[in-house]
């Protein structure tokens, strides 16, 4: 990890947690987009989990029980991403249900929001403390 | 910024979904033609949708792979004065479903304001990124 400055320190955790929420809502959007294509399976990653991590320096990895096997390529993904398990799943394969999708989607919004104001009044108090 | 791949995303559901609703109102405008340039009744169309994976993204859009013909019966209706009337009497009538086609129309349409909603929310989202610390 790189060395952080004390300025980067106090913004890095809300960092973080807009960058993990606008992945998310990416995925979010990705299944509300795929509601009615034959076969597509919902996605979407563990919050909590996915924050922790990252706030952890953890990148998302592979487990190997064997020295032979090979890492997967995770590519630029800030966490690892789950398939939903369908509570109604429709005969097609597609398991999107919109109602469960428009509520984490809303949800997520405003916590991004949350998230955004919460840094807004951090980088007021520093200014203050800045200017005097 | 994956917020602005959103618009992709979305925007790539709304194309799909008006190519969608293009092809029911063009079954609907025609559930009464029974013939065509080519001779025969006219056959139901319906669109097939995929996932489409942006290169590097995470994200995926959804795109429009094929226009398909119904393959099943027209409907055969008793009307010997009809030109088009075989030897028996029968004219063969479209496919069109107009009960099938109007759940179609709504299905689409519903699903096409829900990305609309969608794309509202991911600008209000990036608007208030932008003005951060502001």
């Amino acid at each position: 990890m790189t060395t952080l400055t004390p300025l980067d320190n106090l913004f890095q955790f809300h960092q973080n947690a807009l960058n993990l929420r606008a992945f998310r809502q990416q995925l979010l959007a990705t299944n509300i987009a795929n509601a009615d294509t034959p076969g597509y399976k919902a996605r979407d990653i563990d919050f909590a989990a996915a924050l922790r991590d990252v706030t952890a320096g953890r990148t998302v990895s592979l487990n190997a029980s064997n020295g032979r096997h090979l890492g997967a390529a995770t590519g630029n993904d800030p966490a690892a991403v789950l398939y939903r398990s369908a509570q109604q799943p429709s005969i097609d394969g597609n398991t999107v249900d919109m109602d469960v999708e428009r509520n984490r989607f809303a949800d997520n919004a405003v916590h991004y929001d949350a998230n955004l104001t919460f840094l807004n009044s951090q980088i007021k108090l520093m200014l203050a403390a800045l200017q005097g | 910024m994956s917020l602005l791949n959103i618009f992709e995303i979305a925007g790539s559901a709304m194309t799909a979904q008006s190519q969608r609703l293009n092809v029911v109102s063009s079954n609907l405008a025609n559930a009464d033609s029974v013939t065509s340039s080519n001779g025969r009744p006219y056959r139901a169309k319906q669109v097939v949708f995929s996932e489409l994976v942006f290169g590097g993204a995470t994200g995926s859009g959804v795109k429009v792979t094929g226009v398909i013909e119904d393959p099943s019966p027209g409907k055969q209706v008793f009307d010997p004065k009809h030109p088009l009337a075989d030897a028996q009497g029968y004219v063969t009538m479209p496919n069109v479903s107009v009960v099938d086609e109007m759940v179609n129309m709504i299905a689409a349409a519903r699903s096409y304001q829900n990305n609309v909603e969608m794309m509202n929310t991911a600008k209000t989202l990036m608007l208030k990124t932008l003005s951060l610390g502001q």
